[in-house]
């Protein structure tokens, strides 16, 4: 993780992705939907209530080549943190 | 991208399901996916044929087959605490309060994220399953086909 949570917070993120209520594939499949709608450069923030997307998340950018940035817990949401890189 | 291949053998609901949600998160991931439905795999492919379409010729025996395997993937047996289907519907109860995807979703997914699947005909033959009791958008092929799509795959399970 690069970014700390207060970095994290300081981001307006053009895109959101809502994956608030939805299990495993959903996540995924979401970011998966919405990444093409992202300039490249830019961030994007999932937000997610299953846990394992925690892992899901990061592992997706691996494998999709964006840069993960971080994620932070909060009011029961979890906000994950990515920038498109290509 | 890489390349996953997945024959689904199994007709359990909890099994078919997880045959698709990986499926559907490889593809999500930009690989490509073929799966390959062979066997009790067959019926989560299964759908109510038109009334007007022509009836394969079907033997007694492929019509007690086909007769006695479910019609549609939500009437896939659980492969444990099924208890003739009771099992089944308290699974898909749970599944809808926390918002699981069910087996026909993951179906409908997989065909948007443009997975390939292939149905096995000779377990089609086997079983007295026609090609009008599949859905659209199938590919039908054999053991050549899903070896030389395996060949390539850096991923195969058989589920």
């Amino acid at each position: 993780m690069s970014a700390s949570v207060e970095e994290l917070k300081a981001i307006a993120s053009p895109v959101i992705v809502d994956a608030r209520g939805v299990s495993c594939p959903g996540p995924i499949l979401a970011a998966k939907k919405q990444i093409s709608g992202v300039t490249v450069g830019n961030v994007m923030e999932v937000l997610a209530t299953d846990s394992g997307t925690l892992k899901d998340i990061p592992a997706w950018c691996r494998k999709m080549g964006h840069d993960f940035l971080g994620s932070f817990e909060e009011a029961g949401a979890i906000h994950l943190f990515l920038r498109k890189a290509k | 991208m890489s390349k996953k291949t997945i024959i689904v053998f199994s007709g359990d609901y909890d099994r078919v399901m997880a045959a698709f949600i990986i499926a559907n998160g490889a593809a999500a991931m930009d690989d490509e996916v073929t799966m390959f439905f062979t066997f009790w795999g067959l019926s989560a492919l299964r759908k109510q044929p038109n009334p007007g379409a022509p009836a394969a010729a079907k033997s007694g025996l492929q019509k007690v087959f086909s007769g006695m395997l479910p019609k549609h993937p939500e009437k896939l047996g659980l492969s444990k605490f099924n208890f003739a289907g009771a099992g089944r519907m308290m699974m898909k109860k749970v599944m809808k309060s926390e918002n699981v995807m069910t087996v026909s979703e993951l179906l409908e997914t997989a065909q948007e994220q443009g997975i390939k699947m292939i149905a096995c005909t000779m377990s089609m033959d086997v079983l007295g399953i026609g090609k009008e009791e599949l859905i659209d958008g199938i590919e039908y092929a054999g053991v050549a086909t899903y070896l030389g799509e395996a060949d390539e795959a850096n991923v195969n399970l058989f589920i």
